[in-house]
């Protein structure tokens, strides 16, 4: 490896003596070993084509190995308005803080950390769920994480729960001091007709550069309904590698919504893998850039069984320099038949210096399915601007309008309405209008 | 009210207008006839001040200022209207909120406050009433999945709405069946008053048989050749273009 990591050795060692003993051990080794064997992704590496994240790891990022303190006034200037009253869970450089978040732990929710859970009365269920994500991501940022679990939590929403406020992952990372490399780590299990809405926020404060690098796996079990919100507006020192794993073990619903709409370098990863008949998901994602970010969003659906139906939309608005990339993997498996699988990318370029590398890949293996996939790639359209133009609206106003409407149709999808509104603020601040 | 003089205007080096010039006083409509190619709807772009027409000779003045100088929006804010032959769908743009940021900026530009909710929404449930236009489409987006009628009753309507001085009506009754012609007849007739000058761009009589016009003029290759009453019109649609046509060789062999 060119880039110099000697300091995640040092940093793996002093995690691992400081938790002799503790439930996670094992599986940071295992997860160590395998990012030793494979290293971190270079643009030689298919899926990290267009994301040069290894030159990242030539700084020297700190990894937390204690807990630390934080002002209660930065969770709650970082925190998406509104979202505080949720099961707030704050999660300081990367770990689950008990102290900070505000749980209602009742019988139908289970909010507790993963150790613990694995050592306790959960740990049959999580010896069973936890780690299937490596199986289909297998890079060294994913073992990555999986090295420097800690402070990770496991939640379950059990059996028939409908009524939970949603659970709010809410990241902080403290960059004041120095670089630093957080690991937040996650096991959701969604019990049979339980419903749940998981939305997660990032801010970084500090002047330092963030790498937080997040896995979070949810099983979702029959007749449930998960909705994960991600929204995306750190500062561009802040960047980011996170996956979604989710399982749809039983028929159930899913939604994903990604914004993101500010940051350093980003890959999201959003994978559902379908693993009984009659699964349905919708995947949807905006990226409106600036600057120099980059953001890479990566998505698998997985139809391993029959009658299942996946729909993603993905739009992208590029300003400046920024960049973006989709990828957008739809696998059907030899006995998946009758299968509905959709896929969009749409991205305005507002700049000559801004770029979208887009690919969808369909890799069907059974004949009676329906599969589409498009992407379109352009700057705004001229009609549509000459037509608001010639009603008297002034160009930068019409501009506006048109990027708020090409937005809408993903940021109408998330169902909370607190956070739809703080997503259109940030949108129409961006936009520079009021509310139209 | 509006001077054309001499108006010569291109699309990509290419010369469509060659030395137009018409006149149109208050309250008057005007007729522009002519076939296809003759530069209809150049007209109508050049005077709503499309950016890729270029004028290369002439001037046009509007209520005494010069039209050339102002850019689309400013020409749209001064009281010029351009119904589309082709209205564009705008996916996410509500009807609504579209009509209320032309309306807000016009104001705006004439010094006046923006219209408070209440007053806005009785002005758009009259006007719609007028145009006979199903208020479910003013939540939609803009002519998204509108058919054709819908379409242009929706370029009338906000017409109706924002009250300018000169309209320009390109094609407006292509693609209209017979009852949507009617209402969209009828909305321009009402709306039809001594300050508010019409100029109709069309292919056909049936529109002007609602209209009547107090001009009628033949646009053949970039210039008005023949100019008269609404008689005109109906000539033209008995004999085609053709006589004109014939009429001019004669004149220019004579």
């Amino acid at each position: 490896m060119d880039i110099h990591t000697d300091y995640l050795d040092k940093s793996f060692d002093s995690l691992q003596s400081l938790q002799q003993g503790n439930a996670l051990h094992g599986w940071r080794k295992e997860g160590f070993e395998e990012f030793k064997k494979i290293g971190l992704p270079s643009l030689k590496n298919e899926e990290w084509k267009y994301t040069g994240i290894s030159s990242l790891f030539a700084k020297d990022f700190t990894v937390p190995l204690a807990e630390i303190k934080i002002d209660e006034s930065i969770i709650n200037k970082s925190a998406i308005p509104g979202a505080i009253d949720f099961n707030h869970l704050v999660f300081i450089n990367g770990k689950y803080s008990a102290q900070y978040s505000k749980v209602d732990t009742t019988d139908a929710l289970v909010v507790c950390s993963l150790d613990e859970a694995v050592s306790g009365a959960y740990a049959e269920e999580v010896r069973e769920y936890f780690g299937k994500s490596r199986l289909f991501i297998k890079d060294g940022i994913h073992a990555l994480n999986t090295s420097f679990m800690d402070g990770s939590v496991f939640i379950k929403i059990k059996k028939g729960s409908r009524e939970i406020k949603p659970l709010y992952f809410h990241h902080i990372f403290d960059t004041t001091q120095n670089h630093l490399l957080a690991s937040p780590r996650s096991l959701v299990v969604v019990e049979e007709d339980a419903q749940i809405q998981i939305v997660e926020s990032y801010h970084t404060e500090g002047a330092m550069d963030s790498f937080s690098n997040e896995v979070m796996e949810i099983v979702v079990k029959d007749n449930a309904h998960v909705d994960v919100y991600k929204i995306q507006n750190d500062g561009p020192n802040a960047n980011h590698a996170g996956t979604a794993h989710i399982r749809q073990i039983g028929k159930c619903f899913v939604q994903t919504v990604t914004i993101s709409l500010d940051g350093g370098m980003i890959r999201n990863n959003t994978d559902i893998i379908m693993e009984v008949a009659g699964n349905e998901a919708h995947m949807y994602g905006l990226y409106f850039l600036k600057g120099h970010t980059h953001v890479d969003n990566h998505t698998l659906v997985d139809n391993t069984k029959p009658h299942c139906f996946s729909n993603e939309l993905f739009k992208g608005i590029m300003d400046d320099y920024s960049t973006g990339v989709f990828s957008g993997k739809i696998y059907v498996r030899p006995d998946a038949q009758k299968i509905n699988a959709y896929q969009t990318n749409n991205n305005i370029l507002l700049s000559d210096t801004a770029s979208i590398n887009t690919k969808p890949q369909l890799e069907i293996f059974a004949d009676d399915v329906k599969c589409s996939h498009g992407c379109t790639v352009g700057r705004l359209d001229e009609e549509a601007l000459y037509y608001l133009r010639a009603r008297g609206i002034h160009k930068e106003l019409a501009k506006a309008m048109l990027l708020k409407a090409f937005a809408e149709e993903v940021v109408m999808q998330i169902k909370i309405d607190s956070v739809k509104e703080y997503v259109e603020g940030l949108i129409n601040a961006r936009l520079q209008i009021e509310d139209i | 009210m509006l001077s054309i003089k001499n108006i010569h205007a291109s699309i990509e080096e290419k010369q469509i207008l060659k030395g137009l010039s018409l006149d149109v006083k208050p309250g008057e409509v005007h007729a522009i006839m002519g076939p296809n190619g003759s530069g209809k709807s150049t007209l109508a772009s050049v005077l709503a001040g499309r950016e890729q027409y270029e004028v290369t000779e002439g001037q046009i003045e509007f209520n005494g200022k010069d039209l050339l100088e102002f850019s689309t929006e400013e020409r749209a804010k001064e009281g010029l209207f351009l119904a589309f032959q082709y209205p564009v769908e705008i996916p996410g743009v509500s009807t609504t909120n579209f009509i209320k940021a032309a309306l807000n900026e016009k104001r705006k530009y004439q010094g006046l406050e923006p219209l408070d909710a209440a007053s806005f929404l009785k002005l758009l449930k009259e006007k719609a009433a007028l145009l006979e236009l199903d208020k479910s489409l003013l939540s939609r987006s803009l002519n998204e999945g509108f058919s054709g009628g819908e379409k242009k009753r929706n370029e009338i309507f906000q017409m109706a709405v924002l009250d300018p001085k000169l309209t320009i009506l390109d094609e407006t009754d292509s693609g209209l069946d017979i009852d949507a012609l009617r209402i969209v007849a009828k909305g321009v007739n009402t709306l039809r008053n001594e300050d508010h000058a019409i100029i109709v761009i069309t292919h056909y009589q049936r529109l002007l048989n609602y209209l009547q016009p107090d001009f009628v003029h033949v646009l053949v290759d970039g210039r008005i050749v023949k100019s008269g009453g609404k008689e005109l019109a109906l000539e033209l649609e008995a004999k085609g273009y053709d006589f004109i046509k014939e009429e001019l060789k004669e004149t220019v062999t004579a």
